[in-house]
């Protein structure tokens, strides 16, 4: 008997455990997964107002502007087809540059701007981030399958 | 010539492979002593021509040989000597070699420090090892080698990734790979042990030295590449919850757990199946970092190549691992036995509670880790998963499990009495209450998780040393008298304590600012004034510089010049942020380089980490504890015994 009541114990408290860390990781995921738009997404509405999301594609050529402080940047990201404004104070990942893929973290602000409050830095100077590229190949595919 | 050596001893070393596989697995089935006894010289033959292609690479490199596709793609004549050599495993070709380099010198290690084990058990071993060599053999030579040449030759080299030119490079790579690899060994002993039947203490005894051995080699990977990031990478974190680094971290967590349910089943022949089960998992998991981090699924500095035949070929790997052991495990861990058995308050049931809360902690990493790739893979769209999330879950499953550290040490095996053992942690729990609270209120400012986290290194870190103590005055032995597993245990767990307090200080007390500075600006970071000299440029062997002068002073006294550096390589238009650090042991000055903002002004980073070296301090720590392990007399005593039995044997003959 005794060693029945022992097993029981065990893995009650065993499926306890599991589950405090099914609880922690559900609540976790609910306010922690950060989902991806296209620039063509956010202007057709679809992104969330009050939450925080990532958009990528191509950073404007001739876009990126300085602010007085020094430190706050504003360009324009886009997928060749729609354009956001973004603005973004700190220092820029070695690979931001004009015309290469960016990914930008943050929130839209009731203006339609983007407030970022992470850009994302990669590695290499060939490597374009696979949001930004997706970004980029959605926008040409839907573009060229309205053409005809 | 010199590359086809190369190529043709790594083919050779597949069927090397091949044939130690079949002949030591085939030999012990029907016990044919002649073909188990192929097994030991063929691991060591292995490793031997490994070593031959691994040299004739490394000749390439500093030959300069740009007609070797993979010379070319990461070298460049001006590279410096130093730089060409740890190229050799900058790339995804030469680091798989690498991998084999490992994985062949595992094996002859075992080969050779494996005399007390039977010569049945040693040929398994063997057997599977070379069985997964030959996988990874197929793999290197099929899909990945680096002694492809390239008709016509270029007359340069594309260079290698400037991030990756750094002394940093040249041990995160080797020692990562010791750990992965280091666990096939383990992984080799349980299918060997299954394979048999033969799931004992004995066999416990026998894997705990090559786990906690692969362990070791895994934290100081990790801690080295965790170190690299924080000041190559020039942001200044530690640790970023990215899916490269949990790929690696969520085999060392089960790895943890591993050797924690080895000592279980040594010293009291428990947790048998959830063992075998561990050391299946470990490896297994370890060819899923792989996998992941290699096939490009995952793109980040590691990624080297896009090709997907790599990543199919790894998961095809990774299934017939999986799969075999697995279901080896299903048809024999019915007959594995219970083992002893043990109260609700014993150490097997603190050790238990320490498996469940690793397991988890780590299944909730590969949840967090594998869930967008998922999600995109269905087509659903495209997600990650932020530190926040990782930070949410992990650290609540962590803090049960330092509370329990210190209470594990103190409890005795099969049934352990409350009383004794609250009569050994009154004073830890003391102590953590006191430094706990006082802390945060000395420093000024109040909060929940530095109280929290200090408390929780200074019960630890005042367990062990109390533990350690009384033993001393217990035994009158000294310290150095004491068994060197439990010495290694409690060095370890004070490494964790070290780990525990430095996260905490930094996570609580740093500052970073991003300030745009002119010269004669001055910025202050924890306590120290900061002031901009100016940017001059500088060349180096392979790049040009733009070197920061900014003085450091404390209460107007000047105490040094730091340089950061903006590097533009000559191979390259990416330039690279080499932070300079000014470190003391108690805290870090940390400046970088940001970009020019006008004729003389720059943006520059500079952060206050206090107490940042304890991180990677405890890393160290935990990393000699396992060493210590391994040293311990108990280990070898068994092929002592056995010699002399042997020579008796010879004598009366």
């Amino acid at each position: 008997m005794k060693n029945r009541h022992k097993r029981i114990a065990l893995i009650a408290g065993g499926v306890a455990a599991l589950g405090v860390a099914t609880v922690l990781v559900l609540n976790a995921f609910q306010s922690n997964l950060v989902f991806f738009f296209t620039p063509t997404q956010v202007s057709a509405g679809e992104a969330p107002k009050e939450h925080t999301f990532r958009i990528g594609g191509m950073v404007q050529t001739g876009s990126v502007q300085r602010q007085n402080d020094g430190l706050t940047v504003s360009f324009i990201v886009t997928d060749t087809v729609k354009t956001i404004p973004v603005t973004y104070t700190g220092i820029l990942p070695d690979l931001f540059r004009e015309g290469k893929g960016v990914v930008a973290q943050g929130r839209l602000e009731p203006s339609g701007h983007f407030r970022a409050q992470e850009v994302l830095a990669k590695h290499d100077e060939n490597y374009m981030p696979p949001e930004a590229q997706h970004a980029l190949d959605q926008a040409t595919k839907n573009t060229s399958s309205t053409r005809p | 010539m010199i590359p086809e050596i190369g190529h043709f001893s790594l083919i050779l070393t597949l069927f090397v492979a091949l044939a130690q596989g079949g002949f030591a697995l085939a030999g012990a089935a029907n016990g044919n002593l002649r073909w188990m006894a192929f097994a030991r010289p063929a691991a060591c033959i292995q490793f031997l021509l490994i070593i031959i292609s691994f040299v004739s690479l490394a000749w390439a490199f500093i030959a300069k040989d740009f007609s070797v596709a993979y010379v070319a793609q990461n070298s460049n004549s001006q590279l410096p000597l130093f730089y060409r050599i740890a190229a050799v495993w900058g790339g995804h070709e030469g680091s798989l070699l690498l991998w084999m380099l490992m994985q062949t010198g595992w094996a002859c290690a075992v080969s050779v420090f494996s005399r007390q084990l039977p010569d049945e058990m040693v040929a398994r071993i063997l057997g599977v090892l070379g069985l997964v060599a030959a996988g990874f053999l197929l793999f290197v030579l099929l899909t990945s080698n680096p002694f492809e040449r390239l008709v016509p030759p270029p007359m340069e080299g594309l260079d290698l990734n400037p991030l990756l030119q750094d002394v940093g490079l040249i041990f995160h790579p080797p020692l990562l790979y010791m750990g992965y690899v280091g666990f096939s060994v383990v992984f080799a002993f349980a299918v060997a042990a299954l394979l048999t039947g033969q799931l004992d203490a004995a066999w416990a005894r026998w894997s705990r030295p090559w786990a906690t051995a692969a362990w070791l080699f895994l934290t100081l990977g990790i801690a080295l590449g965790s170190w690299w990031a924080y000041y190559e990478l020039g942001w200044g974190g530690w640790w970023f919850w990215d899916p490269v680094e949990n790929s690696s971290f969520i085999p060392w967590l089960v790895g943890t757990a591993l050797i924690h349910s080895l000592a279980v089943t040594e010293k009291r022949g428990s947790f048998k199946s959830w063992t075998v089960l561990l050391a299946i998992s470990t490896f297994s998991l370890s060819l899923l970092g792989a996998f992941l981090v290699r096939s490009g699924v995952l793109t980040s500095v590691h990624a080297f190549a896009t090709d997907p035949r790599r990543g199919v070929f790894i998961l095809l790997l990774f299934t017939v691992v999986v799969g075999t052991s697995l279901f080896l495990f299903a048809l024999r861990a019915p007959k594995v036995g219970l083992g002893g058995r043990f109260d609700l308050l014993s150490r097997e049931s603190l050790l238990l509670v320490n498996n469940v809360l690793l397991a988890v902690a780590a299944g909730s990493i590969i949840l967090g880790t594998l869930y967008p790739l998922f999600i995109d893979a269905l087509g659903l769209g495209k997600l990650s998963v932020g530190p926040p999330y990782f930070n949410a879950v992990f650290v609540p499953l962590m803090v049960p499990a330092l509370l329990l550290m210190a209470v594990g040490p103190v409890a005795n095996w099969k049934s352990a009495k409350m009383r004794a053992m609250l009569k050994r942690l009154y004073i830890p729990a003391a102590v953590a209450l006191v430094i706990g609270v006082a802390t945060p209120i000395a420093l000024g400012r109040w909060s929940w998780p530095v109280a929290l986290g200090l408390a929780l290194a200074t019960w630890i870190a005042t367990a062990v040393v109390l533990g350690v103590l009384e033993r001393v005055r217990a035994t009158r032995g000294g310290l150095f008298a004491q068994p060197r597993s439990w010495l290694g245990m409690h060095v370890a767990h004070l490494g964790i304590a070290v780990f525990v307090a430095g996260v905490t200080l930094v996570v609580g007390y740093e500052t970073e600012q991003d300030v745009r500075m002119a010269p004669g600006d001055i910025v202050t970071a924890g306590g120290y004034d900061l002031k901009f000299l100016g940017v001059r440029k500088a060349p180096g062997p392979n790049y040009i510089a733009d070197v920061g002068d900014i003085e450091m002073s404390l209460d107007g006294e000047v105490l040094r010049l730091l340089h950061p550096e903006k590097r533009s390589y000559a191979s390259s238009p990416m330039p690279m942020t080499e932070a300079a650090i000014d470190a003391n042991g108690l805290r870090h000055i940390y400046v970088a380089l940001g970009e020019q903002l006008g004729e003389r002004a720059w943006s520059i980073r500079v952060y206050y980490k206090p107490f940042v070296d304890w991180i990677w301090g405890g890393c160290i720590l935990m990393a000699l504890g396992g060493l210590l392990a391994i040293s311990d007399r108990r280990y070898r005593l068994k092929r002592r015994e056995r010699r002399v039995s042997v020579q008796l044997q010879g004598g009366a003959s």
